[in-house]
């Protein structure tokens, strides 16, 4: 069985984003960037199926600019065999990169593909979807467990009411959560030997996906800051205060 | 079970100025060497924090082309300003009357962070592996006493030490020569300097704490390259300290605040200083309208050569300022710490190759102009234990009319922790609460440094006496930690001392300032800490 991974670079989840001035989007340079945290879950449990001997390969492709490799240098430095490197210059939509998954998967041929359930930059949560949907493919999203079966996998999925699980034919996507693993932590000698490891890169055009953008973004602007609270002094006056300035009640 | 092994020809603890320096030249002398450089940031530059305004001479002889190499460094300085501040006036003191030393035309404002990441990827280039994230934890030796290397940290214990899942064995780093560059109270500089006695016959060394923010302001309020410093308010005459306002490009402001940590008052806030130091109508007029984009905190050497140990051990050397190369009265030490870090290449060069002693970094150091600078900058800092303004008129008698060629040095006397004076003998200091528009509190701080720590996982600041805080330190000092630690790792919480050490920018300042050294600082897991961007 083979498993392809998709892995997304974005700012650092410590880092305290902000807007550019011109409202354009969020200021990147020389901000700290990681893998999208699910996204290591996603590596993980790939390479955990792997490592427990029902997968051969693990496969790990982002989609990005040119620094965007290191995100797959870390894959590669926890286990996943191969990179492959989609290079764009420009944003891209999330079914663009479905398009360009579906052309990798079409060339690939994995089994599984794997991925974080949303990216921490955007919050889409969409190209796990979107690339079920143009494959054909069954799709478990919210993964927080997999257990591989003969030809199917069984994924409990984190959803509003509780847990649910269901059984997904492979081939199969899934999209993975926070909850799913615990990443592990690079050693040196793997770090070094994923340098060494084989990375293919290849653009959008020579795979023949049109990654211009369907969505028009007018602006992008930081959250309100919240207002300080205030104490009541009675319950008369909380009731009073719902009831004619925030009108709730 | 003995942990994993890698051998290296050089091991370099730290990717500052420094160690990136030793480690280009390195290759630059011999391609063959095989070279590797510990970082416990999550990136190169993540904990690098610095005014900073360059001098580029170290730079020059690295790497001449640096210009055509497109290096971060773009602004020059083209204007210069000195103010001595009283609390509602100020005093411009005519730069013609400022000494040598402080005069910076031919420099640039920069950010020391964007170049170490530039100087990262010089020295990626010729082969330095580079491995951010992993802190070296340990120093091994090896049975004649002499260093071996050092070792990784273990990742993934819980704050018991028990392993987690995903736990990750640190490994050792074996080298022919292993340089420790890790910055100001580098954690295993100070064990090297306490097990060779680097520091024998020398002063106590001296540090201050630094802040820098980064505001973005509008037009009106900006002039790129303006370098502009200020001794005077809000501290008093009897503390050592002043401030830096440096317009760089893209109308940003990096201004910031440097305290001498040989202060004497508990009560005193270094944190507050510099909050209250920006509601001076000549500060706050240029910062009015503005937003504050950036915080942060770092300790530096302020002893200069009396209190620089020796900087060659047996198989190992210290540099930078993890030995202490910092120009007091210049302001920079980026440039002698890179100007360090070359000549411990030189010297790893010569020792491999033609087996020379590592003592021959002393010569070479004394040979260079790191060493002359240092030499003339000498008396300027201890000085200032008379007073600002008699530290002032001494400086400008040493520095403008002897340069610094006077035939005495002056001393300094005490190590920081023993500056402080009982909490009942000193006046408390009531300090303005935040406006949060030009002065913030230490939480909204500590969040623009992008500081995390993995939460279940042994607490790197330690105590050697727990009890210690609150049975003697409150009561004799009022606890200072709760204000010497610029983001409020320390707090007295119904008379319990808590270590919030999850907020822990690795400043330093309490390894140094802790009246009775009871506070150790020790690496956390690689890759915690601040993130910080273009500072």
């Amino acid at each position: 069985m083979k498993i392809l991974v998709a892995v997304k670079r974005v700012i650092d989840y410590n880092v305290q984003v902000r807007v550019k001035e011109d409202k354009t989007g969020v200021v990147t340079e020389n901000v700290k960037m990681s893998t999208n945290p699910p996204d290591d879950n996603a590596i993980e449990e790939a390479v955990k199926i792997k490592e427990a001997g029902k997968a051969k390969e693990v496969v790990a492709i982002t989609v990005g600019e040119e620094k965007a490799q290191e995100t797959l240098r870390k894959a590669l430095a926890v286990g996943a065999d191969k990179g492959i490197h989609v290079k764009i210059n420009n944003t891209i939509e999330p079914l663009a990169v479905s398009k360009i998954l579906k052309k990798i998967v079409e060339k690939e041929k994995p089994d599984l593909v794997f991925m974080g359930k949303q990216a921490i930059d955007d919050d889409c949560n969409q190209t796990g979807q979107m690339l079920a949907a143009l494959l054909n493919w069954p799709q478990a999203t919210f993964a927080s467990k997999i257990v591989v079966k003969d030809k199917s996998l069984e994924v409990t999925r984190e959803v509003d009411e509780g847990l649910e699980t269901l059984e997904v034919n492979i081939p199969a996507i899934v999209t993975c959560d926070l909850r799913l693993n615990e990443p592990r932590y690079a050693s040196l000698p793997n770090i070094m030997k994923a340098k060494k490891k084989p990375l293919e890169q290849i653009t959008a055009e020579e795979l023949g996906v049109d990654t211009k953008q369907r969505i028009q973004q007018i602006k992008v602007e930081e959250p309100p800051k919240r207002k300080g609270g205030i104490k009541v002094a009675s319950v008369a006056e909380l009731v009073q205060k719902l009831k004619n300035e925030a009108k709730v009640i | 079970m003995p942990r994993e092994k890698m051998e290296y020809d050089v091991v370099i603890v730290g990717a500052g100025p420094a160690g990136l320096s030793t480690a280009i030249k390195l290759k630059q002398l011999d391609t063959n060497l095989s070279v590797c450089i510990l970082e416990k940031g999550s990136e190169v530059g993540a904990h690098i924090l610095s005014g900073n305004v360059f001098e580029t001479r170290a730079l020059d002889e690295l790497l001449p082309k640096w210009k055509e190499q497109n290096a971060p460094i773009k602004t020059k300085v083209s204007k210069e300003k000195f103010l001595f501040l009283g609390k509602k006036t100020s005093l411009s003191w005519p730069t013609w009357l400022l000494p040598n030393v402080q005069k910076n035309h031919d420099n640039y404002i920069i950010s020391l962070a964007n170049l170490c990441r530039w100087l990262a990827d010089q020295a990626e280039k010729l082969g330095v592996e580079i491995f951010p994230g992993f802190p070296a934890s340990e120093i091994l030796y090896k049975e004649d006493g002499s260093i071996k290397g050092v070792a990784t940290l273990d990742m993934g214990l819980d704050k018991n030490g028990n392993k987690k899942e995903g736990y990750q064995e640190g490994m050792e780093l074996h080298a022919k020569v292993t340089v420790f560059s890790e910055g100001c109270r580098g954690h295993l500089g100070k064990q090297l300097i306490k097990k060779y006695e680097l520091d024998k016959g020398k002063n106590p060394q001296q540090y201050g704490i630094g802040f820098k923010e980064i505001w973005e302001v509008n037009d009106k309020q900006h002039q790129e390259g303006l370098v502009m410093h200020t001794a005077g308010w809000p501290l008093d005459n009897s503390t050592y300290g002043g401030s830096f306002i440096y317009h760089a490009e893209k109308k940003q402001i990096y201004i910031g605040y440097v305290i001498g940590l040989d202060y004497k008052n508990p009560h005193l806030s270094p944190f507050d200083e510099f909050q209250r130091f920006k509601t001076h109508k000549d500060i706050k007029k240029m910062l009015e309208g503005g937003k504050r984009i950036a915080f942060g905190a770092r300790a530096l050497i302020e002893g200069g050569l009396q209190s620089l140990p020796k900087m060659y051990m047996p198989g190992g050397l210290l540099i930078g300022c993890d030995a202490g190369t910092l120009n007091m009265p210049k302001i920079k030490g980026s440039h002698t710490a890179m100007k360090s870090g070359i000549i411990a290449a030189e010297t790893i060069i010569e020792n491999i190759k033609n087996g020379k002693n590592l003592s021959t970094y002393e010569e070479k150091f004394k040979k260079s102009w790191a060493f002359k600078e240092l030499y003339s900058a000498r008396n300027v800092k201890p000085s200032f234990r008379w007073g600002l303004i008699l530290g002032i008129i001494f400086t400008g008698l040493d520095q403008v009319l002897f340069r610094g060629k006077l035939p005495f040095t002056l001393k300094h006397k005490h190590a920081d922790h023993d500056a402080l004076m009982p909490g009942n003998k000193m006046p408390k200091i009531e300090y303005p609460k935040p406006d949060n528009k030009i002065t913030f509190d230490k939480t909204s701080s500590v969040y623009l440094t992008g500081t995390n720590h993995t939460e279940n996982q042994p607490v790197h600041l330690k105590l050697k006496d727990a009890s210690l805080p609150i049975n003697y330190t409150l009561q004799k000092y009022d606890e200072p930690a709760q204000r010497y630690c610029p983001v409020g790792v320390y707090e007295i919480q119904k008379d319990k001392f808590v270590i919030n050490s999850q907020n822990c920018i690795h400043c330093k300042t309490c390894d140094i300032k802790e009246p009775s050294q009871n506070i150790t600082w020790v690496v956390p897991e690689g890759g915690n800490g601040p993130r910080y961007g273009n500072m």
